[in-house]
């Protein structure tokens, strides 16, 4: 199996995940695995730059934070790394809120189409309809 | 296999199917007619309903195709019937003061709404029963009243819908009625050729060229009637109907002698919000047909509310922020009412089509304090509509924070405002693309006339969103099948004249 696209090595990756979707600090490596071939291949179908950009933000974010609290953004404790996160979604300079938006959605993308988490969710639709 | 046709249409959603439907008649009478889509066709048993599987399948770029900075999510699908495939089936006849409005010389509000009946019988549009009606819905009846308001029931092109609420996932009960199901089953039957999996990368004087492509292993869809390669093909007229990104694109990459300056200019696409609240008990909202009301306040305010009920992950990618808030939200989903705010934008400079060097388009959306204005208004309303719906806190993008709690009820005019409003932060999509070859009277303020001619290319035409001069302020497939109906009757008549 190919490796997957550089940036979702990343430790900073997976510390993001876990802000931006809380029930990821508990879930099962299943639930990683998938979450991580899911957006795999969502970036590998999208242009190279875009790929560039997304890894570009992270390193951003990983060395912004060895700035500020002198730690990588996956040493950071849940609440700060939420505010940390939350500085940069709500930060002046547009690029920045847009790096924040497209990562969660790409962590969502990952997250929120797994079967068992929409199940869990309580999601319903089926093609029965009515007559499930 | 020939590589000669006397017409050969690009695309095969609203506005191709419909072309080749009503151009079908002409191959008894010895013409050749060729429809060349660029995505497959797909199987009934393929439509899933599974929300990563069938948005890869079906839409461009997963359905995460962004404007040029990122700040607006483009949806539109490909593949036999193109966007029909995907769409909910609401069939509305256009606005008569936005028809006036767009002052295209010959076209007039009676004879689109003759042709827009046509196609509402044809499509077998029809109300839901009220029996089909989910609590999503009748929840959107019962707040907008207590808000002041009357919903009105959309018309919707179903036969058999069983309410599995997967509309824009492609139907799996095969009961929308899109083009994928009439027209070009229609046209096909009267010896119309449909290609599958035919990429146009380029027009010429009445000459295309054409990629087409092998089924990607695993991939769903047939594989296409033609063997993969690339091949040149001649028409007498060429009718491009590939959308209104797919058709400005390919005229740009194209560029053919005599191209009017306007094209790719004039885009607009409804620019829309997911409003989400939570009710205190479970409803149905993702069972039954999931947009069967709308508030149209377009005249007055600038934008209309549709009732909507979105998958998982679209539904958190459309909830602001994220983290523990965001995530109690999600686990509400069984409570959750949805609201789909669409703001009535405007044809204004710089908002355009452009391709980039290697020929991919490029879409530049700029939001207008307008539009801004548009959809925090429409945000109000729909707030108060949640709440006059019952229901305990609304979500709402430009409000600081985002949830507001139905005890605050009071003050949505102070809490939900535009200057809440920032690119990058609040989730904005569109599913009505319009304009890029606009109709007009000549190539100095119009790529098209009013039958869909370019103006000063006499073996082109267009029939689709992008011939809007504007934005209809509705949804826009009964319009596009009413204009590509009169472009097919100026293809008619002008190969009747040639005879």
């Amino acid at each position: 199996m190919p490796e997957p696209v550089a940036f979702l090595s990343h430790p900073a990756f997976r510390a993001a995940a876990a802000a931006f979707v809380p029930e990821l600090a508990v879930a099962s490596p299943e639930t990683w695995r998938l979450l991580i071939a899911t957006v795999d291949v969502a970036v590998a179908d999208r242009a190279a730059r875009l790929r560039r950009q997304l890894g570009g933000f992270l390193r951003l974010l990983d060395l912004a934070a060895r700035v500020r609290f002198a730690k990588p953004l996956h040493r950071l404790d849940l609440d700060i790394r939420i505010a940390f996160l939350r500085s940069f979604e709500r930060a002046p300079v547009a690029l920045l809120r847009r790096g924040v938006w497209g990562l969660r959605t790409l962590v969502f993308l990952g997250y929120y189409t797994q079967p068992t988490v929409i199940a869990s969710l309580g999601y319903r639709a089926s093609a029965a309809g009515w007559s499930r | 296999m020939k590589s000669r046709y006397d017409v050969v249409i690009v695309g095969s959603g609203a506005g191709g199917g419909t072309v080749a439907a009503r151009l079908a008649p002409l191959v008894a009478q010895g013409k050749s007619v060729l429809v060349l889509e660029r995505g497959p066709r797909f199987e009934d048993h393929e439509f899933t309903g599974r929300e990563i599987e069938m948005a890869g399948a079906l839409y461009a770029d997963g359905g995460g195709f962004l404007t040029a900075d990122g700040a607006m999510t483009l949806a539109f699908a490909r593949g036999y019937g193109g966007t029909t495939i995907v769409y909910t089936g609401t069939s509305l006849v256009a606005p008569e003061r936005v028809i006036a409005a767009w002052n295209v010389p010959g076209l007039d509000h009676a004879d689109l709404a003759a042709r827009s009946r046509r196609y509402l019988g044809e499509n077998n549009v029809a109300p839901l029963p009220p029996e089909l009606l989910n609590d999503n819905n009748r929840l959107f009846v019962e707040g907008a009243q207590a808000a002041g308001f009357h919903a009105e029931q959309f018309p919707l092109n179903l036969k058999g819908c069983r309410g599995s609420s997967l509309c824009n996932l492609g139907c799996p009960n095969a009961a929308k009625q899109g083009t994928n199901r009439v027209q070009l089953p229609n046209a096909e039957r009267q010896g119309v050729t449909v290609i599958s999996r035919a990429e146009v990368l380029g027009i010429g004087e009445r000459r295309l060229s054409v990629r087409v492509h092998p089924r990607p292993a695993g991939g769903k869809g047939l594989e296409s009637e033609w063997p993969p390669g690339d091949w040149s093909i001649d028409a007498d007229m060429i009718v491009l109907a590939a959308g209104a990104i797919g058709t400005p694109t390919l005229l740009l990459r194209s560029a053919p002698a005599g191209l009017p300056s306007r094209v790719g200019e004039g885009f607009t696409a409804h620019p829309a919000l997911i409003l989400v609240a939570e009710h205190p008990r479970e409803i149905s909202n993702d069972v039954g047909h999931p947009k069967s009301f709308y508030l149209d306040r377009g005249a007055e305010e600038g934008y209309v509310l549709e009732t909507c009920m979105y998958f998982p992950f679209v539904t958190a990618k459309n909830l602001t922020g994220f983290g523990p808030e965001h995530s109690v939200l999600m686990r509400a989903f069984p409570r959750l009412q949805m609201i789909l705010v669409l703001a009535c934008d405007q044809a204004v400079a710089g908002n355009r089509i452009t391709v980039t060097a290697e020929g991919e388009p490029v879409v530049h959306y700029r939001f207008t304090p307008a539009v801004i204005e548009s959809l925090a208004r429409a945000t109000r309303t729909s707030a108060r509509i949640f709440f006059g719906a019952g229901a305990v806190r609304v979500h709402a993008p430009l409000a600081n924070p985002p949830l507001i709690e139905a005890r605050d009820r009071g003050r949505l005019d102070e809490l939900i405002h535009r200057r809440h409003f920032a690119a990058g932060t609040v989730s904005i999509s569109s599913a009505h693309l319009m304009g890029g070859c606009g109709m007009g009277r000549s190539a100095a303020n119009s790529v098209t006339d009013g039958w869909g001619r370019v103006h000063g290319v006499p073996w082109l035409r267009v029939a689709d969103a992008s011939l809007f001069p504007n934005a209809l302020e509705i949804n826009p497939y009964v319009t596009i099948m009413a204009l590509a109906d009169r472009v097919s009757d100026g293809i008619l008549g002008d190969l009747t004249a040639g005879q």
